[in-house]
């Protein structure tokens, strides 16, 4: 788009849909910023007028505020590590020929097509469930008592049933990144006395180093608003309350529209700070 | 040194066989080159010295010693390749000296090295640079850089020029036979281009279908083709061949005459023809001569000034002495 008239006519074109992106995001965004300057108490006398930043300030220095935050960050944290790690791993396995190649990728690809919901539930009855789970089964086999995983590990437990999910899209995006590196590099490498550890140190990671921080950028986005797998599992018990699930519970469960507003507007500020700081990283990646 | 020996090396890929058992020796410090059609099995002859693929039955020695199941880093080779394989987040110092690190020399000798191997290759302003912000011809030295610092036994080429333009190429022919006469280190290059194969080797190794056709100096393989595969390989515009007739006087079933080795007159000749295209180089014109019953065409090259046109009729005289004779089998008879 060089020319000055392409680029106005490219600007009318694109209009449409940056105004109906516009109007999706503006109006949810005014209300939230409306509402948590209210106090609103739907069954408790409805709109009861301005309320400042009380709000705002209610919901930092509310007891469940830091607490919530501190488990935000280890599930954020604790998934992104193992789905890299293991999509790394994963990744580079499956890229080397292999007898059925295509139906182990679709395999390892499947997680990713079932609702959170859904596997969420399927973990906590298949898998977890102290009496009758797959894990349990497999403890009482050994001769150990088996683990009450949503209760005794529970961060650990959500951390599980997340990274699943999540691996097979680390994992496919590493994949094709691999599937890009130029295997004369490997040989040259190979050639100038590289073993296979250090042509992975050297050859392998930094080509997927930009991957490796587009698969952070993405999914930290989307693990910070995780919500239906607390839900199904401990439903916030046992220290498993991320800011997502706080504001749900002041907004559901106490019934206080602006507080949770007000939360929500906070949770809104946090997203944009982590997306601003990962952009830089992919920008810094992307000239390189 | 450098002398490699390949006995009855062989290569398939699962059914088929793309080096049939062939046996080859190149000499210490002995540059040669090895040609062949797309497909022949260039590039797979020259992994098999380099260890990248396994070869299926044969061994391969290197000095005197059985390389055959030796990793390719322990083989002391040292390879340029094709697409250059530079490693695009390292600079370029870092890159030539990849090989060094690797080997774990100590951090003096390592810089020792890579500023001579940089200056060899003119390549000291760019050290700090990253394979990508540099031009074709450089990332070629660059290439090559990280393949003289290791001190091979051997230097292996696939086709180290085919990615550059024809000036740079010229440039970097020369510059690779400079690189051999000072090293004077075996060098196994592998190539398409004829001019590539007559300037800079020693001895030329002519490969059709995994075959070995022919092996020997530029000239031998120009003035004496063992058959008529190698006789229309080597040489540029293509030998004429003509049978019937014309090659029973020559007592042959075959006979072979280069573009260079017949004379146009206007008048009186050997054989009357039609010229055809002509194509003028400057130096040279080469006319496509038709209508001669000997072949189809005929490629004749004339001085740079001749004025034939299109539809001229002409006579062509061949020079005698420079006739090359082929029986049925195809093999050259003398
Ligand atoms: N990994 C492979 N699997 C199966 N066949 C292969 C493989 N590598 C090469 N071949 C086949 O072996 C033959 C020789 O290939 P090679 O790359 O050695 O040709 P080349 O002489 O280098 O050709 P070019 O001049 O086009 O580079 C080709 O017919 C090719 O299809
Ligand atoms: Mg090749």
């Amino acid at each position: 788009m060089a020319t000055q008239q392409s680029r106005s006519a490219a600007r009318i074109m694109l209009a449409p849909a940056v105004i109906l992106l516009l109007g999706w995001m503006l109006v949810p965004l005014t209300m939230t910023l409306y509402f948590s300057f209210k106090k609103y108490l739907p069954l408790r006398g409805g709109d009861l007028g301005w309320a400042g930043f009380d709000n705002y300030v209610r919901f930092v220095t509310s007891s469940a505020f830091w607490p919530s935050i501190q488990s935000t960050l280890i599930i954020v944290i604790g998934v992104l590590l193992i789905t890299v790690v293991l999509g790394v791993l994963l990744a580079q396995l499956l890229d080397q020929p292999m007898w059925g190649q295509g139906i182990v990728r679709i395999l390892v690809i499947a997680p990713f097509f079932v609702m959170p919901t859904v596997s969420a539930l399927v973990w906590k009855n298949m898998f977890m469930d102290p009496v009758n789970g797959l894990l349990a089964h497999l403890w009482k086999f050994f001769g150990a008592q088996p683990v009450e995983w949503l209760s005794d590990a529970p961060l650990f437990s959500i951390i599980m049933i997340v990274s699943w999910q999540w691996l097979p899209f680390a994992t496919l995006i590493l994949l094709t990144a691999i599937q890009s590196l130029d295997s004369e590099q490997l040989e040259a490498a190979e050639m100038d006395g590289a073993p296979v550890l250090a042509r992975f140190g050297y050859i392998v990671l930094p080509h997927l180093s930009r991957a490796i921080a587009i698969v952070i950028l993405i999914q930290t986005i989307f693990l910070l608003s995780i919500f239906a797998e607390i839900f199904v599992t401990t439903g916030g018990a046992f220290g498993t309350r991320t800011l997502t699930y706080l504001i749900f519970q002041r907004v559901l469960e106490s019934q206080n529209v602006g507080l949770g507003s007000a939360g929500g507007v906070y949770a809104i500020v946090l997203a944009n700070i982590v997306a601003y700081f990962l952009m830089r990283i992919v920008g810094k990646n992307l000239d390189a | 040194m450098g002398r490699i020996v390949l006995n009855k090396v062989s290569k398939s890929f699962g059914d088929t066989e793309v080096i049939p058992p062939l046996d080859l020796t190149i000499e210490d410090g002995e540059f040669t080159v090895f040609v062949g059609p797309s497909g022949c099995g260039k590039s797979t002859l020259l992994r098999l010295i380099a260890g990248l693929e396994d070869v299926t039955a044969g061994t391969i020695e290197i000095d005197g010693k059985d390389a055959t199941q030796v990793s390719p880093a322990k083989r002391g080779l040292a390879m340029v390749f094709q697409s250059y394989a530079l490693y695009p987040h390292m600079t370029v110092r870092k890159n030539i000296s990849f090989p060094l690190r690797m080997a774990k020399l100590d951090k003096a000798e390592q810089d020792r090295r890579v500023e001579r191997a940089a200056s060899v290759l003119n390549l000291t302003d760019y050290l700090d640079r990253r394979p990508g912000q540099l031009s074709g011809g450089q990332r070629q030295r660059v290439a090559i850089g990280r393949a003289i610092v290791r001190e091979p036994a051997a230097f292996l080429f696939d086709e180290p020029l085919s990615n550059l333009d024809a000036a740079l190429r010229v440039g970097m022919r020369l510059e690779i036979s400079e690189l051999h006469e000072r090293l004077k280190t075996t060098m196994i290059y592998v190539t398409h281009d004829q001019v590539e194969a007559m300037t800079m080797a020693d001895r030329i190794v002519v490969l059709r279908a995994g075959h070995i056709e022919q092996v020997g100096s530029p000239l031998e393989l120009y003035h004496t083709p063992r058959n008529l595969f190698v006789a229309g390989f080597i040489g540029s515009p293509k030998m004429n061949f003509i049978a019937g007739k014309e090659a029973e006087k020559h007592g042959a079933h075959t006979v072979g005459i280069r573009p260079e080795h017949i004379m146009v007159t206007e008048k009186k000749g050997s054989w009357a023809g039609v010229v055809g295209v002509s194509e003028h180089l400057g130096s040279d014109t080469f006319l496509h001569v038709h209508e001669t019953g000997l072949a189809d065409t005929i490629t004749v090259r004339a001085g740079g000034e001749v004025g034939f046109r299109h539809g001229d009729r002409i006579h062509l005289t061949p020079r005698d002495d420079v006739i090359h004779k082929f029986d049925t089998g195809g093999l050259r008879s003398e």
